[in-house]
This record gives structure tokens, sequence and C-alpha cells, in this order.
């Protein structure tokens, strides 16, 4: 079971929970009342940057055949479809510039490089992963459909491909999210998933051909004889970016401390819990400016959650104050190095392309996922806590300590009765050996005693018939 | 045909630009194969804001201070303006101040095809600072020359037939000469003044738009007459005195331009005298915020209407008279249900932050702020 209780989950009363709401709605409007020509240059600046880096890198291009000319120009190309990728498409779609009025940067009109149309990118990400972050079955951003990240979900033998599956969508994330998204717009509008001349189906083929037209034929072809090391430039640049969009995604998604939740959660959810999803939800990744840029600030993924459409060049700063309120309400406040992220991640997605018996932990105690119940047979101090002294409230970050101290500690008592069993064990078998040695001596002296008769009794025997 | 075809083919992805980009549309849609899912414009404007079809811009070439707070803005239009409005005509011009863009209309001042010193053509509106709108305050204090602004084409039915009716009356107050002006403007280049009366008022001579000339058109055409009301010495055009001052008032072509207040007496007379037909009306929309929680919203296509209080969000009142409006969320994160807001005011719940016409709203989250219109 996943988070069906976050309240449970928290140790957070209601009230807390309301307040917490509150203060992260302060913090909203505190950005949105000082938003300016500051963020407005800095919007501009960027798409300025990108389509220089984009034209930069298609002129190198046509010297491709020289491999020099060819690195360049693919890694500009790379770095531009990333930049245009995170940091303008995906952070303008999400209406975090609507508020500039600007017809030419609105959620509304922005078109992206990538295979899948825009609209329906909007409306899968937007509004089926964004407000549903992380519910079972409901969030189909968990594990895109094909890979089995959490235990709640039943295991089938597909899943024993996991480790291939991640491979393909990590090189083909575009073609991924394309389809994915398109499943779920036709479902939405209700249409059949065989059916393949609906409105959405147009609209991506539309899109799909244009895209594939434009990097696969008109580029190479323009290049005149250098087509083939063009092909190749501009093939390698969409790996690179999708590669790089999908470390970015699995990192802000999949670390151990992303939880998931059921269904049962959202029943009545209020806008303090939902806001608590969002944190528990995510992850985020350290980095520094120029990466931070380059994930289009998604390694700020707890407070993109937090508030989506707020404008990305702030996150950093609105960082600053949400873990202040992690640490003010004794919230755990996942993050941690690129790499670690990933590894974590990777881990799961091994671990769980086998069946659940060769799993050690169940769904409500993995490291994937959590629920309320991982705190039931675990005694801890006291819940609800705010101690008169220091004022330091125990919450859910001391309880997942508490819980990792109070499993360590039931782990090492384990262990110590195990030794002592071995101990007592080797001692029995030390003592019973010694008894079967000396039964086995004991024996083997009866043997030669009797053997010595014997010899005894014959050479008599002997000895009379010699001398008869 | 076949070349029909190829020719529409090509131009297809320029299609959005549509006539305004003329013949280059074809070169447009060609090249946009290439930068899909971009148009060649969005590189463009990069080297020159004026150079992208896909929306009108201008730059704002010079500001001439007309009165203490009034200004008249010269503007040259980037690719794709149509110079062939009609004089009267207003345009739509959005401006950017602290990083948002802010929309308004103003009539143009200019005759048609208005060619500026140095032969390039040029457009000119007028803007009276009003005392609550930011935006107009803006315009007539801070601009600079060499301002990038975007543009709307210009539109609207108050406008000089042509050639010009032989007897004409223009009624102006305030700010309501500019569309007049732009109408005298064309008859003075066109030599064809006819006989026209033109009555405006203004607190203080000093309030006098275009005060100077007017003066000169009067002096230059014997067939022009302008008379000044300067209101805090003289009160209050009194429509009466018409019968004595201009007893063919009911012959003449009237246009008239001003406060809300002077428009409503003035069609109350022109219908009493039985000679509506004869009067044209162009009502300024007035700057000004909200007005209030709640009111009327109208669904622009479908023409159903409710009223709401300020707390229901647009939302459920589209739905609630069966209105198919676009939904996501429903808490203002996934931008799915973005509307533009085509009149009147709404109000952010979250916040409190007011919405103008144009503006894009969410209406999950945003309520009427006094009656308004939404364009679905």
């Amino acid at each position: 079971m996943a988070i069906t209780d976050i309240q449970g989950y928290t140790h957070l009363t209601a009230a807390d929970i309301e307040t917490l709401g509150k203060e992260l709605d302060s913090i909203r409007r505190s950005v949105e009342t000082s938003r300016g020509e500051r963020d407005a240059r800095y919007i501009r600046r960027t798409i300025a940057a990108q389509r220089c880096l984009e034209v930069a890198g298609r002129a190198v291009l046509f010297g491709s055949r020289n491999r020099w000319a060819w690195l360049g120009g693919t890694a500009l190309l790379s770095v531009a479809k990333i930049i245009e990728n995170m940091e303008l498409g995906h952070n303008v779609s999400h209406g975090q510039w609507d508020w500039m009025n600007d017809p030419e940067i609105h959620s509304t009109s922005w078109e992206w490089d990538m295979t899948g149309p825009s609209a329906q990118w909007r409306r899968a990400h937007n509004y089926s992963h964004h407000t549903y972050t992380n519910v079972l079955g409901k969030d189909e951003d968990l594990g895109f459909g094909i890979l089995r990240m959490t235990r709640d979900e039943a295991w089938r033998p597909v899943h024993l491909a996991q480790p291939a599956a991640n491979l393909l969508l990590a090189a083909t994330f575009e073609w991924g999210i394309a389809l994915h998204d398109l499943g779920i717009e036709k479902e939405l509008a209700g249409i059949p998933d065989k059916k393949l001349t609906s409105p959405p189906d147009l609209e991506f083929a539309r899109k799909v051909s244009r895209q594939v037209a434009k990097d696969f034929v008109l580029y190479p072809a323009l290049t005149g004889p250098a087509w083939k090391s063009t092909l190749k430039a501009n093939a390698t640049a969409n790996l690179v970016r999708n590669l790089w969009a999908y470390a970015v995604i699995f990192c802000g998604h999949f670390p151990d401390g992303a939880e998931k939740f059921t269904i049962e959660q959202l029943d009545g959810e209020t806008q303090g819990e939902w806001y608590l999803r969002q944190m528990l939800g995510s992850a985020n990744f350290k980095a520094g400016p120029v990466m931070a840029f380059m994930s289009g600030n998604l390694c700020y993924q707890i407070e993109h959650h937090l508030f989506p459409d707020l404008p990305s060049n702030r996150y950093s700063e609105v960082a600053v104050r949400v873990r202040e309120l992690c640490d003010k309400y004794d919230l755990p406040y996942t993050t941690g190095s690129l790499g670690k992220q990933y590894l974590l991640a990777f881990r799961t997605i091994h671990k769980l392309a086998l069946p659940d018996r060769f799993l050690k932990r169940t769904s409500d105690d993995a490291p994937e996922t959590s629920s309320e119940r991982k705190f039931s047979d675990i005694s801890l101090p006291e819940r609800l806590r705010v101690d008169p002294e220091t004022g330091k409230r125990f919450g859910l970050r001391s309880a997942l300590q508490d819980a990792k101290a109070s499993l360590q500690e039931k782990a090492r008592h384990e262990k110590e009765v195990l030794r002592e069993a071995k101990v007592a064990l080797k001692a029995r078998a030390r003592q019973e050996k010694a008894a079967l040695r000396e039964a086995k001596r004991a024996l083997g002296e009866r043997a030669t005693h009797e053997r010595e008769v014997l010899q005894d009794k014959a050479a008599r025997r002997w000895g009379r018939r010699v001398a008869r | 045909m076949v070349l029909n075809k190829f020719r529409e083919w090509l131009e297809a992805p320029a299609a959005e630009v549509g006539d305004r980009g003329g013949k280059l549309n074809v070169l447009r849609g060609a090249v946009a194969r290439v930068t899909t899912p971009l148009l060649p414009d969005d590189y463009l404007h990069l080297a020159n804001p004026l150079w992208s079809a896909r929306e009108l811009r201008g730059r704002i070439v010079e500001v001439q201070k007309e009165t203490a707070d009034s200004a008249t803005l010269v503007i040259k239009p980037g690719w794709g303006f149509d110079f062939k409005y009609r004089p009267g005509q207003y345009i739509g011009i959005g401006i950017l101040i602290d990083g948002r863009w802010n929309w308004r209309s103003y009539s143009l001042t200019c005759p048609p095809d208005w060619t500026g010193e140095g032969g390039k053509r040029l457009i000119s509106i007028a803007v009276k600072a009003m005392p609550e709108g930011k935006l107009s305050s803006h315009l007539v204090n801070g601009v600079a020359a060499g301002t990038i602004v975007r543009l709307a084409a210009p539109q609207g039915g108050f406008v000089l037939p042509e050639p010009p009716p032989a007897k004409v009356l223009f009624l102006t107050a305030g700010s309501g000469i500019t569309p007049v002006m732009s109408m005298l403007r064309t008859m003075d280049r066109r030599d064809g003044v006819t006989d026209v009366v033109h009555v405006h008022s203004a607190p203080t001579d000093a309030d006098v738009m275009f005060g100077a000339e007017l003066r000169d058109l009067h002096d230059r055409h014997p067939s022009f007459v302008s008379h000044l009301q300067l209101t805090d010495s003289h009160g209050l055009f009194s429509l009466d005195s018409l019968d004595e001052l201009y007893p063919d008032w009911r012959e003449r072509e009237t246009w008239a331009c001003g406060p809300a207040g002077m428009l409503d007496a003035i069609e109350q007379h022109w219908k009493s005298a039985g000679v509506a037909d004869k009067l044209h009306i162009e009502r300024f929309e007035v700057e000004r915020s909200a007005v209030g929680e709640g009111g009327t919203v109208t669904f622009g296509t479908t023409g159903r209407t409710l009223t709401v209080d300020g707390a229901t969000s647009l939302l459920e009142a589209g739905e609630s008279v069966g209105v198919q409006l676009p939904f996501g969320c429903r808490m203002g994160i996934c931008q799915t249900c973005v509307v533009t807001l085509s009149a009147g005011h709404a109000r952010d719940l979250r916040n409190g932050d007011e919405r103008q016409p144009g503006d894009k709203v969410q209406t999950c989250i945003s309520a009427a702020a006094g009656d308004c219109t939404l364009d679905i």
C-alpha cells in the first residue's frame, strides 16, 4: 500500500497542514507580486540564446564532413535542443510566463521542438500528471506505462524486460512521451485506441512528419554532400537531448523518498494536503547555476510541483523558503547529487523487474514507496509532539529517522540473536563432536581389546596344537 | 490547378500570418518547413523586432506633447501593417510595462497612407492620460522614442465615407476629438473639406488637443467651422443651441465621440428629432479597473448569459448554463481552461489580481468582477 492518508503519514495535525498550505500560498504570492522586468528579460534572453545556438549549430553542420565541425555542430545543436525542451518548451507550456501577456511566449500557443504536439503534451503533463502527481492509477507518468516503479503494481512477466525497456525509453524519450501523450489525449476524448484517423491522430501525424522531415530529410539535404554526416549529427543531438531529459525526469520522480499515493488520498483532499503530496512525491537534485539552467530548473522538482506555473528562474529562491518550511514542520526534503538520485531510480527499475517473492521489503516499507503503515508496528516515542523547550517539532522527518533507527535496532537485535544461536549451535556441535570422538575412541579401544582377546585365544589354541 | 495546390501547400505553415504576408508567404511557408515548429519570423524578429509578420509590431519614432496630459505618438509599423485603413478607425496597441504587455485601443489621428519625413510610412495616435490609467499615463509621460510596441490591425465602423458627405457635423469632447482629427486631416489632405461644423468641448484652452491645427484649418477652409466650447468658463455645450447656431444640423451627417453622458444626450436628442439614422457614435472604452464582485457573465459564441456572485468561478458559471468550457485540474495549475476575456473584468480568486479585456484568464480560478464576456 502506498500512502492513503497523508495526515497519518506526515505526523502533522489537520491544522498544521492547513497552516503549512497558507505559508506556501504566501510564498507563491510573494513571487507573483514581484514578477517583473527582470524575469521578462530572463526568458527573452533565454529564447534569443537558444535561437542563436540552434542557428549556429545548423550552420556549422554545413561543414560536418570535417570531424571538428561535426563535433562542434552536434554539441551546439544538442545544447540548443536541451534548452528548447527543458527551459522553454516545458516551462512556457506550464504557463510560467503567461503573466507577461505576450502572445508569443504563452502556454496556449507555444509549440516545441519535440516529436509530439505541445497541446497533447500539455493535457497529459499539466493536467494528468501535475494534478494527480504520483497517485497510482491516476498519474500515468508513474513508470510511463512500461516500467514497474512501485511494488504496489502487480508483477507481470513482461517486467523482466525492464532493464532493456529502460534503455530504450531513455534513448527514444521524445517518442515515448509523444505516444504516451497521444494515448492519454485519446483516452480523455473517449476515442478508441485502434482508431487512427481521429483529430488527435492527425494532429500527431502532422507534427511527427514535420519534425522528422526537418531533422532527417530537409537539413541533411540542404547541406548537400555533407548530408550523411549532418543526418548523423541531427540524430545524435536528438539522442543527447532524449537522454538528458530522461535523466532529469527520472531524478525528479523516482529516487527513494519520492513517495506514491493511493486514490483514497484524493478523497476530499485539501489544498494543504495537495501541497504535501507534491512535496513528498517529488525529489530534487543538487545543481549549480549551469546545470540548473540546463535542466530547465527541474533540479528544483519539489518547488516545480508545488508551483508549476511560477517562473522557473525563481525556483532557486523559492527552494530556500521551502526548505525552511520543511525544517519547521519536520518534513523530509528529498535531494542528492544527480548521480546518486539516478542510481536510486536505476536500482528500483532493476529490482522491481523481479517478482515480489525475490524482494525483501513490503510496499509499506520499501525504499521506493512507503505508507503510514510503515510506522504501525514501530513504537515511536510520542507522535505529534512539539518540544516545549526547543520548540522543535516531531514530525515525519524525525519519524522516518526513528523508523530507520528502530529498523536498524531491530536488525541489529536479530543479528545478535542469530549470532548467539550460531555460537550455541557451534558449541553444541563441538560438544557432540567431542562426544562422538570419545565414543569412537571407546569403540576403537573396545575393538582393539576384543581383537587382542581374540588373538590371545587364537594364540593359545595354536600353542596347544603346537604343543600337541 | 496543380500549381495552385502546390502553392497552397507551400504556404500552409505560414497560413496563420494570412494575407498580411502577401507574396512573401510562399517563401515564408517554404522556410518554415526547416524552421518548424517556429516560423522564420521568430528568428527574424531577433535581428529586427519589426521583421515579424506573425505579429504586427511598430516602433515609436516620436512623442509630441499635445497638452499637459496628452501626447501624440508617431509609430513606424513593421511588416504586414495595412495602411489602407479608413479615417476614424482605431488600432490596438500593446506596450511593455514591468515585463508585462498591456493592451489598449486608440484612434488613429493620421490620414491613411500618411508619409512622414524621409518618405517613411507612419501612423499616429493621440493619448490622453487618465487619472487612474496606468498605461495612458505611461504613454503620455514615460514612453521613449525607439520603444517597440505591438499593434492590432485597424478596425471600427466609426468612419468617414469616401467621398465625404456634403454637410457634416462633428461633436466631440476631450480625447473624443482623436478619430475626428483623422477625418479632418484626411479631408484636408485630399482637399475635400466639405461644409463641416466641428463643435469641440474642453475645460480650458490649454486642454484643447490640436488647438492650433483646428484654428489653422478654420482659417484655410471657408467651409470649415471650428467651434470651441471651453466648459470651465462657458459651461457645457447645449444641444438646444444647435437650432440657433447651426439650424441645418438635422441635414448634416453627424459623428459624435466623447464621454458616455454626452453621447447618451446626443443620441436622445437625435432620436427625438427623428434623424437618428444620420448619427454615428463612437463610445470609447474607458480605461478603468474592475467595478465590483460578481456580475453578468456572457459567453460570446453561444450568447448565453447568467448572473453570478463574486465567489463563483467562471468555469462553474459556464457549466451551470451548459456551455462547453475546457477544463482540467480545477485548481489553477494546469492552464487547460484558459479563455480570452473579451470584455469587462475578472478577478483571480487566489490572489485578487484583476484581469482586463484581452487578457487570457484561467476560468477555474477566476470570477466575474462586474459584467464580463468570455470569448467562447
